[in-house]
């Protein structure tokens, strides 16, 4: 086994594990903490795929910006171990049933994909890199790159929008 | 100049698709077990990025960076959906003191 193989299978186990602390774990301080754990895993998986700039933006967006907003309305919110709504025994067994059947279901059809041959001349190791993807995303994907911004604009709009308080109407 | 390279050293594109099937699994999991809609919300994101793991490691075997540029924009759009979500979040808390997805019925008829 390669050092490479070693690497992946305990980044692979190790998001596995991070991933089931976060949906777990009864503190919910706790799950966005496992949650940016896996994020960091995934970020590092990433950058065993060539593709580091995914490997910054994952760890700048989702375990940077991302999660701190969930922290923060955790923190604003005052959650805590003891006020965390509970499912009761029959709801957690029949959720682990369901999840259990879908990885089956998924595991079997995706057992006997026949998957394309992997062309090792096409692939280059600087496709991932931050000048290949914006010229990408300049040219070919530059209607779905301003669009993003319109949306980014009514997100904002809407988040500001909603939680600002209402003005009391006296009547 | 990358890295490190995955191809030649003997993991398999499969290795990547069960691996973000497990983890697609286990937001499902969050999604059905939780109470608390923040911790759904994070589920949710954990199943965007099990699929965004999947999409990376296919542009790597088949060396085409399109579905880079689409993990992107996964991106983007889970930002956008983060921030609007827990807006609602807290204006839910607001009216009814608690994010027990189970209070929330009123539409239920």
């Amino acid at each position: 086994m390669s050092t490479i193989e070693i690497i992946a299978y305990v980044l692979g186990a190790l998001s596995i594990g991070s991933a089931l602390m976060v949906v777990l774990s009864m503190h919910p301080v706790r799950s966005v903490l496992y949650l940016i754990l896996t994020f960091f895993m995934i970020s590092a998986n990433y950058i065993l795929l060539n593709a580091q700039f995914l490997a910054i933006v994952n760890i700048v967006v989702y375990a940077g910006a991302i999660m701190v907003l969930f922290l923060f309305v955790l923190m604003l919110l005052n959650l805590s171990k003891d006020n965390e709504p509970r499912a009761s025994k029959w709801m957690k067994l029949a959720a682990s049933l369901a999840a259990g059947t879908l990885i089956i279901v998924l595991v079997a059809a995706l057992k006997d994909a026949v998957y394309l041959p992997v062309e090792e001349a096409a692939m280059a190791n600087d496709q991932g890199l931050v000048e290949n993807l914006g010229q990408l995303l300049f040219t070919k994907y530059v209607l779905p790159f301003e669009t993003s911004s319109v949306l980014f604009i009514a997100a904002m709009v809407g988040a500001v929008l909603l939680s600002k308080k209402e003005k009391q109407i006296i009547d | 100049m990358g890295l490190v390279t995955t191809l030649g050293s003997g993991i398999s594109l499969e290795y990547y698709v069960i691996l973000s099937t497990i983890l697609f699994t286990i937001g499902v999991l969050g999604v059905l077990i939780r109470k608390n809609a923040i911790i759904i919300l994070m589920s949710v994101e954990l199943m965007l990025n099990a699929v965004n793991l999947l999409m990376a490691a296919f542009s790597t075997y088949h060396g085409t960076s399109d579905a880079q540029v689409f993990v992107f924009f996964i991106m983007v759009v889970a930002a956008a959906e983060a921030t609007v979500g827990l807006s609602i979040l807290v204006l839910l808390y607001r009216n009814r003191k608690t994010v027990d997805v189970g209070v929330f019925n009123k539409l239920k008829g």
